[in-house]
């Protein structure tokens, strides 16, 4: 199980928990305001951008080639930025922190 | 009576319009209706991992149970709407009951088209794919043994149904009427990349293919030719649902005709999603989208306008399709294009972008396991940035803005 905190752009804090599933499904579960899953996780759109917090980034890993791309011209792209529905909840996520990037 | 909101079809536009409305601080009710019982799902993995993995639809919900409950969202599932008195504002329901509204958002999308083939209404191995009712079935039919699969249709439906099924063992046959697939939405290019790609994977595709009957799981062309089906899949294109907006008085023209702010020419009733006919300003065209993003969009606008919050439609089109371990993206609409520029990357024959201009205005890219040349497309034609032909035609030059934009 880990526990996980979104961090809303209007700096609403909402903390939620999973064992598995994606960021996005579980930002969406939770009704995270800022994370819409458009394509419904296969990134094909940019609506479930999040930025990781910095010691946890390590652990999530960096994007995939088309995740990647998908970021790169993002207005809110960051060293830390990654899309929701490619980042899989693991134990080692437990109390991490995650900013959504979107309004 | 307190302020009350119907939404009449819970898919994306519908969905997102309902939550969207509480976001802009609707207050009063809300109700989204619609005959599928299922908790509102996408639809687009319908035809991708839904049909090819064991996981319950529930997987591909839209929101959570739980969301409709925290933000009072009723949902009135497995239930038609038979009647819309625009004059009384009120609905009337399969089972009779009668629901007064002060607003309505029309988002009954599509249903698909079953095409004029003797024998068809009678051979119980033939679905069409729009709902998870829909995929289910097919699952069932085809069932864990290899089966020889027909399916009528080459547009992206029938390939992404023909790419999942190959991928469980099947044995697929495609039969497309036009002389090519993919011919009503993309350039001969295109459909023959895709043509090759599924013959690679051993999917037989035959164009220029008329069925005209089926019988004892024989599938019949004009052309006197035939094909063994254990099952058939239907993916001939979808017809909108716009009878009720019809009876109701509401203006059609290939779709709902709704304006900018996703109004239909009735007071106090929207359109949204697939079901509309609506103006794209960047384009200046009429124009009926099936798509997530339009239903999305236009959720939003609805809900906006609805609230008192007068913002107007203004998006750029964009779409997605998955097959095999290729995914196309394409941004904007190609539509009435003077020339293109066909770009390959490193090589790789799998990997390329179709760049569609209009004298020197970008209209649109399609891009193959390239999202580097989507994303970049989807800025250019939104800044509206001019484009150096000659350096987007020399794979040496990098997919940069700064790279491709100056002269």
């Amino acid at each position: 199980m880990a526990k996980i905190t979104f961090i809303t752009q209007s700096g609403e804090s909402i903390a939620a928990e999973a064992k598995d599933g994606s960021l996005m499904e579980l930002a969406k579960n939770n009704n995270v305001s800022g994370i819409e899953g458009e394509c419904g996780g296969v990134c094909s759109c940019t609506t479930c951008h999040v930025h990781i917090e910095a010691n946890y980034y390590s652990k999530t890993g960096a994007p995939g080639d088309i995740e990647a791309d998908m970021l790169e011209l993002d207005d809110h792209v960051s060293e830390y930025s990654r899309l929701g529905c490619q980042v899989q909840i693991t134990a080692e996520l437990d109390g991490m922190m995650v900013h959504v990037a979107n309004e | 009576m307190s302020d009350h909101c119907i939404i009449i079809g819970a898919s994306h536009a519908g969905v997102n319009c309902a939550f969207a409305l509480r976001k802009e601080g609707w207050k009063g009710r809300i109700t989204l209706v619609d005959a599928d019982p299922e908790l509102p799902y996408h639809r687009p993995p319908l035809s991708k991992t839904f049909l090819t993995s064991n996981d319950p639809i529930d997987k591909h919900s839209l929101k959570s149970a739980e969301s409709y409950r925290s933000e009072a969202i009723d949902l009135l599932l497995g239930v038609q709407v038979d009647k819309l008195d625009s004059g009384e504002h009120q609905i009337t329901l399969s089972n009779g009951e009668r629901l007064g509204f002060n607003q309505l958002v029309l988002a009954t999308g599509a249903r698909p088209i079953k095409p004029n083939i003797q024998g068809l209404d009678q051979a119980s191995y033939a679905y069409p794919l729009r709902t998870a009712s829909d995929v289910n079935n097919i699952k069932n039919a085809v069932g864990i043994n290899a089966k020889k699969v027909v399916i009528i249709g080459g547009g992206y439906i029938g390939l992404e149904i023909a790419a999942s099924l190959n991928q469980l063992g099947h044995e697929i046959t495609l039969l497309e009427r036009e002389n090519r697939i993919l011919a009503r939405v993309t350039v001969p290019e295109m459909s023959q990349y895709f043509e090759d790609l599924h013959g690679r994977h051993g999917v037989r595709i035959h164009t220029d293919k008329e069925v005209v009957a089926v019988n004892d799981h024989k599938v019949s062309c004009s052309d006197g030719s035939s094909y063994q089906a254990d099952v058939i899949v239907i993916g001939v294109g979808i017809t909108v649902n716009q009878e009720l907006a019809v009876d109701a008085g509401i203006e059609v023209d290939n779709g709902i005709l709704v304006d900018g702010a996703c109004r239909t020419n009735l007071q106090d009733i929207y359109a949204i999603g697939d079901c509309t006919n609506h103006h794209n300003p960047h384009y200046g065209t009429n124009i009926r989208l099936e798509s997530v993003q339009n239903a999305s969009d236009q959720a939003k606008i609805a809900a906006a306008n609805i609230c008192g919050n007068p913002i107007n439609y203004n998006s750029i089109p964009w779409f997605w399709s998955d097959q095999y371990n290729i995914k196309l993206q394409i941004v904007g609409l190609s539509d009435g294009f003077t020339d293109k520029i066909v770009r390959h990357e490193e090589a790789d024959i799998d990997k390329f972008s179709i760049w569609y201009f209009k004298g020197p205005e970008l209209l649109a890219v399609d891009a193959v396991n390239n999202a580097k040349a989507y994303v970049l497309g989807t800025k250019f034609i939104k800044d509206e940035i001019k484009v150096n032909k000659t350096k987007l035609l020399d794979s040496d030059v990098q997919l940069k803005p700064a790279e491709l934009t100056s002269i």
